[in-house]
């Protein structure tokens, strides 16, 4: 009996044996090798693969940062990361640290339950993405948010709310990352990833209404006219298509609140460092 | 009579709520105003020929084909066009629409109002297929393909088959079932214009089971025409579908990606054979047709022959208004059909029915989990796997949609009916198939 379990025991050593040996040749002549400073960027990265920088996660952005030169890698940009991570990351690969704008995404409709006040009721699916097949949406207005929070669940960073209030989602500035998460989920295109601006303030036009003044202003208070009353204010706002853009290179300390004031319907917005407070 | 036929995967079979079918088909009458949409059909936009101001009469032409897939636009009315501009539709989308004010009902000189049915078809396939150009003639099935294409068939292909649609399997609509009951023989001489068009003496009539009136009057009719039969097929939902019909009647599959004509097949629904019957003998252009206003929630269910571009409030009004218990009005089937959220919308060449359905019919129901039982996937009749395109939808996963042949979907919508976890499946397909043509 005692011989039998020798022999057992023998015979799988040796196989265990002969096993490792192959393995080992194995992971020697298979191995690939990755440069080390890719790795070293990747344990640096917020890793969570949102994809705000454009690429396919956090590994592949830090192999394409390890590929760039030094002209290449001004542009690439952790938007979750921010300065600090794009910091050590140039001190990893040894080159100038860039200095990176910090950007939050704006929601560009202010359909808020006021403003815009449902037609129709709707009890389909929760989901702006199929509602926008089905119908304009509660106010009718064909441009505008939707309310259903598709942009709330496709958020990983958790910034963005539908306020009970007003019945439009919120961005909530100290943690949004502009991943542009909600830039791409949203079916009608009404985030926007702007610079945050000198003490939080930004000017833009919260409205994406297409239609002619009037048919715009029958769904919405606050739907953009296309008056063409700011593009006095300042020259570089461009109206196009019934619908006027501030771009975001407009100073908002020095133009926000004339251009405020100046429009008719209240569709220019200007945020302050307090806004995100008041909610 | 023939033997039973129906497709062989999936299929389901919802109430039937065939609430109007032995009501005839009466006159709607005339709406104060009517807007006309100028795409009414797959493919390019009419180009707008009239103006503000312009006075038309019953068939006077308002817009022009532009490009081969398009159709024709004729008015429904006689009066003057108030506006030409873009105005709410039915899902409370801009859509180009000609509004017109009614005045009296004056019809153009070139068409024939005559009751006399004529039998004699002199014209050749061109003259045929060129009338049908003129008249406007687009599917009214639903799909909205402009006929006259259809009815030329490409060079290279060969077809042996026409296939007249007279299944009507969504539950409440019964406009079809009427216009075969009260209009049989011109559906007859219709399938045998289009048998001429193509150089064909085989045209099958697909009547459904439920439908025994129908089937009676059709076959009565057929004896005495050669090259015309009538097909009984099972009562199951999406039996009208162009596909499971092909497979139905002909027993042929259309591959993926392909079209009828590829398997040698040429399907057109009755409402558009009948439509084909008057715009060859009688020079009457698509202004007109036959529609079901019904549902549970509806007082005076009836099916009314109504002018294009009647408001459905009007309609709704003539079957007694809307009553408390309407909390959804839908335009098409139960099954396909879209609710509207405009009740001043008007009805298209492609409305079959607008329902007025109460809570009992078409509450919220709240979604749950998915449970992988695998119903969707047995009642898909195309026999593709809804709940993986749900997932593969709600997690954006587009990249592996086409492999999951979302594309072939025909959105009838047996998933979303049979789901016991009452998972949107249809919506999700739906939304698919956009996400990816928008890719293309």
């Amino acid at each position: 009996m005692d011989q039998v379990i020798l022999i057992s025991m023998a015979v799988l050593g040796g196989i265990a044996l002969i096993s490792a040996i192959i393995l080992y040749m194995a992971s020697k002549k298979f191995s690939v090798s990755e440069d080390a400073r890719i790795l070293e960027i990747d344990a640096v990265l917020p890793q969570a693969n949102c994809g705000g920088c454009g690429k396919a996660g956090c590994h592949d952005f830090a192999a394409s940062c390890v590929s760039a030169s030094e002209k290449e890698f001004c542009k690439l940009n952790c938007p979750v990361g921010g300065q600090s991570v794009m910091n050590k990351i140039a001190s990893i690969l040894g080159y100038a640290a860039v200095k990176q704008e910090r950007t939050v995404s704006v929601l560009r409709c202010n359909g808020t339950c006021e403003n815009a006040p449902a037609k129709i009721m709707y009890d389909g699916v929760s989901s702006c993405r199929i509602a926008n097949h089905i119908s304009s949406g509660l106010s009718g207005c064909p441009n505008g948010c939707l309310r259903l929070g598709d942009c709330v669940k496709a958020c990983p960073f958790d910034a963005l709310h539908i306020d009970k209030k007003t019945g439009i989602p919120v961005v909530d500035e100290s943690k949004c990352t502009s991943c542009g998460a909600c830039v791409r989920i949203c079916p009608r295109q009404l985030f926007e990833i702007r610079p945050y601006g000198s003490n939080g303030q930004r000017v833009y036009v919260a409205c994406r209404n297409t239609q002619k003044g009037a048919l715009a202003r029958k769904n919405c208070k606050a739907a953009c006219i296309a008056c063409g009353k700011c593009s006095k204010i300042c020259s570089d706002i461009s109206i196009d298509n019934n619908l006027s853009y501030i771009p975001s290179t407009i100073d908002a300390s020095q133009y926000g609140e004339d251009l405020v004031k100046s429009c008719p319907t209240g569709a220019i917005v200007l945020t302050t460092e307090n806004t995100n407070e008041q909610y | 009579m023939n033997n039973i036929k129906t497709f062989s995967i999936g299929g389901i079979h919802p109430n039937k709520y065939k609430l109007t079918t032995s009501s005839p088909i009466i006159e709607a009458g005339l709406p104060e105003v009517v807007y006309i949409p100028v795409k009414q059909h797959i493919g390019a936009p009419a180009k707008i020929l009239v103006q503000k101001g312009d006075r038309v009469k019953v068939g006077t032409l308002l817009a022009d084909a532009d490009g081969i897939v398009s159709s024709d636009v004729h008015s429904s009315v006689s009066g003057e066009v108030l506006k030409v501009e873009a105005i709410e539709g039915g899902s409370g989308y801009l859509e180009n629409m000609i509004t017109i004010k009614v005045e009296g009902d004056e019809y153009e000189p070139f068409i024939d109002l005559s009751k006399d049915i004529s039998r004699d078809i002199s014209y050749t396939a061109e003259q045929i297929i060129q009338k049908l150009r003129e008249a406007g003639i687009v599917g009214m099935g639903g799909a909205g393909y402009p006929t006259p294409i259809k009815t030329s068939i490409p060079e290279g292909k060969k077809v042996d088959c026409l296939i007249v649609n007279g299944i009507e399997c969504e539950p409440f609509l019964t406009a079809d079932d009427r216009l075969m009951v009260e209009k049989a023989e011109q559906i007859v001489i219709g399938a045998k214009i289009i048998n001429k068009a193509l150089g064909i003496q085989n045209a099958i009539i697909a009547i459904d089971e439920n439908k025994p009136q129908a089937i009676e009057t059709l076959t009565k009719i057929t004896k005495t025409y050669v090259g015309v039969n009538v097909g009984v097929c099972a009562t199951k939902y999406p039996q009208g579908g162009e596909k499971q019909l092909i497979a139905a009647i002909a027993k042929r599959e259309v591959p993926s990606g392909k079209l009828p004509v590829d398997v040698g097949c040429i399907v057109q629904n009755v409402g558009t054979v009948f439509a084909i019957y008057e715009a060859v003998m009688k020079n009457k252009p698509l202004y007109e047709r036959i529609l079901t206003v019904s549902g549970d929630a509806c007082k005076h269910p009836a099916n009314y022959r109504v002018r294009v571009g009647t408001p459905i409030s009007y309609l709704i009004e003539k079957s007694g208004g809307l009553t408390e218990a309407t909390t959804q009005v839908i335009l098409g089937g139960p099954m396909m059909g879209n609710s509207v959220s405009n009740l001043n919308a008007p009805v298209t060449k492609l409305t079959s029915g607008i329902l007025m359905l109460s809570d009992n019919l078409a509450g919220k129901e709240t979604e749950m989990d998915c449970i992988r039982c695998g119903k969707c996937a047995q009642v898909c009749p195309i026999g593709l796997e809804p709940f993986l395109i749900a997932r593969l939808m709600r997690n954006n996963q587009t990249e592996n949609l086409r492999e999951a042949h979302v594309l072939d979907c025909i959105e009838c919508g047996c998933c979303a009916y049979t789901c016991p976890a009452r998972v949107p499946l249809l919506d999700y397909c739906k939304l698919a198939k956009t996400e990816l043509k928008k890719k293309k």
